[in-house]
């Protein structure tokens, strides 16, 4: 159990997918305009890296051994599936929360996170349930990681931001702080 | 359809007017993580260059054939392919470098910038617009990751290409090497392109408000 804990900890925190790894960047910095939207985002991203990770397990345990070439092909295609399951749920259970989230929903395919985080659970060997946690550890650090940037956009927009720096440069430096801030977990890895 | 633009315009477009990376906001994930030496940002972007080649000459040449509703899957298919044929490649030529990049050659599939171009020009335009349209865009990537990887090796590790530059007396700034120097050098850059439109901007004295030519559309 300990294990599991330290697994979902350690990509949640230490090695946050977005702030340390650099997945994930399109919706951080597409998304985290307000923190209703980035909390909505990072909900709908937790949900497809766990379906993600259970595919990537049963691909790994059953298909993949004997065809290790099919990996990214296969991986990209359960993560598509499930990217489209997820939209015709959503849509049929809650047509409110299938507008609220828009355009976002479907561009979860091509959001490296999910990938990324199938393909680092396949070169760690992670068993089933090391992979689910792993999949909500990386899922959460997304979701903490946008509602932070939100937070922080969300005050900038009062600020007095000097005109060269308007636009992305400011969030990209920002983002460097928080990536500065974040670094101060890796010690707990050790 | 797009507007008719001429050949030399669909070369040049990507490399810089409208950059992918500069500019569009695309593709940052391999653009940020793997460019810490100068080495790595050239594999990367030329691994890059080749899938985006590839699967432009295959989507532009079966366009006709695959059906709307189906496009982005095929597309993202066709990509994964060629991945798949580049993580071999350099798997077996330069497997030092292909350890370094480790499962950011994979996530070459996901890059917005590839699935981009099918999307917004190859599934439209002929194959040899097509090509030149991913030959210009890919040059634009290598030519920022190259900016990049640059910037945060000489300063990271006071070296170009692992040519030591700055003699022993150098104390490194290990912080650009790190994921923080990946965000702080593309903002510094983005602060310095942002700059220098707008002293153009002031100079030619055009009707536009100096905040219009800043703000850019996030991707």
């Amino acid at each position: 159990m300990g294990n599991l804990v330290w697994i979902f900890v350690a990509a949640m925190v230490v090695n946050n997918f977005t702030l340390a790894y650099f997945l994930g960047l399109c919706p951080f910095m597409g998304v985290s305009g307000r923190v209703y939207t980035a909390l909505r985002m990072g909900a709908a991203n937790v949900f497809v890296l766990t379906v993600a990770s259970v595919w990537a397990w049963i691909l790994n345990t059953y298909v993949l051994p004997h065809a290790p070439y099919l990996r990214l092909i296969s991986f990209i295609l359960v993560i598509a599936s499930a990217v489209q399951i997820t939209e015709m749920v959503i849509k049929k259970l809650s047509p409110t929360l299938f507008r609220a989230l828009g355009i976002y929903l479907p561009l979860i395919t091509t959001n490296c996170a999910i990938l990324g985080m199938a393909i680092f659970q396949t070169n760690r060997g992670y068993n089933f349930f090391e992979g689910i946690f792993f999949a909500w550890g990386a899922g959460a650090g997304l979701t903490l990681a946008l509602v932070l940037m939100a937070s922080i956009r969300q005050e900038l927009e009062v600020a007095d931001v000097p005109r060269i720096a308007r636009g992305n440069a400011i969030v990209f430096l920002i983002a460097g702080i928080l990536s500065m801030a974040f670094m101060g977990f890796a010690g707990l890895l050790s | 359809m797009p507007k008719k633009t001429t050949p030399g315009q669909d070369l040049r477009r990507g490399i810089w007017q409208e950059n992918p990376v500069l500019v569009q906001m695309l593709g940052l994930c391999p653009a940020l993580a793997v460019t810490n030496t100068v080495e790595n940002s050239l594999a990367m972007g030329l691994a890059t260059f080749f899938v985006l080649f590839c699967s432009s000459l295959l989507v532009s040449t079966f366009r006709r054939l695959i059906p709307q509703a189906v496009r982005i899957a095929t597309y993202i298919l066709i990509i994964a392919t060629f991945v798949t044929v580049a993580d071999m490649v350099l798997e077996a030529v330069v497997p030092e470098i292909h350890k370094a990049l480790g499962a950011f050659i994979a996530l070459i599939v996901v890059n917005c910038v590839i699935l981009g171009r099918q999307e917004a020009f190859s599934s439209k335009n002929t194959v040899g617009r097509s090509l030149l349209d991913a030959t210009g865009t890919g040059i634009g990537f290598v030519i920022a990751l190259f900016l990049l990887g640059s910037i945060r090796e000489i300063l990271g590790y006071g070296s170009f290409l692992g040519i030591p530059l700055f003699g022993d007396s150098y104390e490194p700034w290990i912080i650009f090497i790190l994921p923080p120097g990946g965000f702080l050098t593309i903002g510094f850059i983005l602060l310095a392109l942002n700059g220098w439109e707008q002293r153009k901007l002031q100079r030619t004295k055009t009707g536009t408000p100096p905040g219009g030519a800043v703000t850019r559309e996030a991707a």
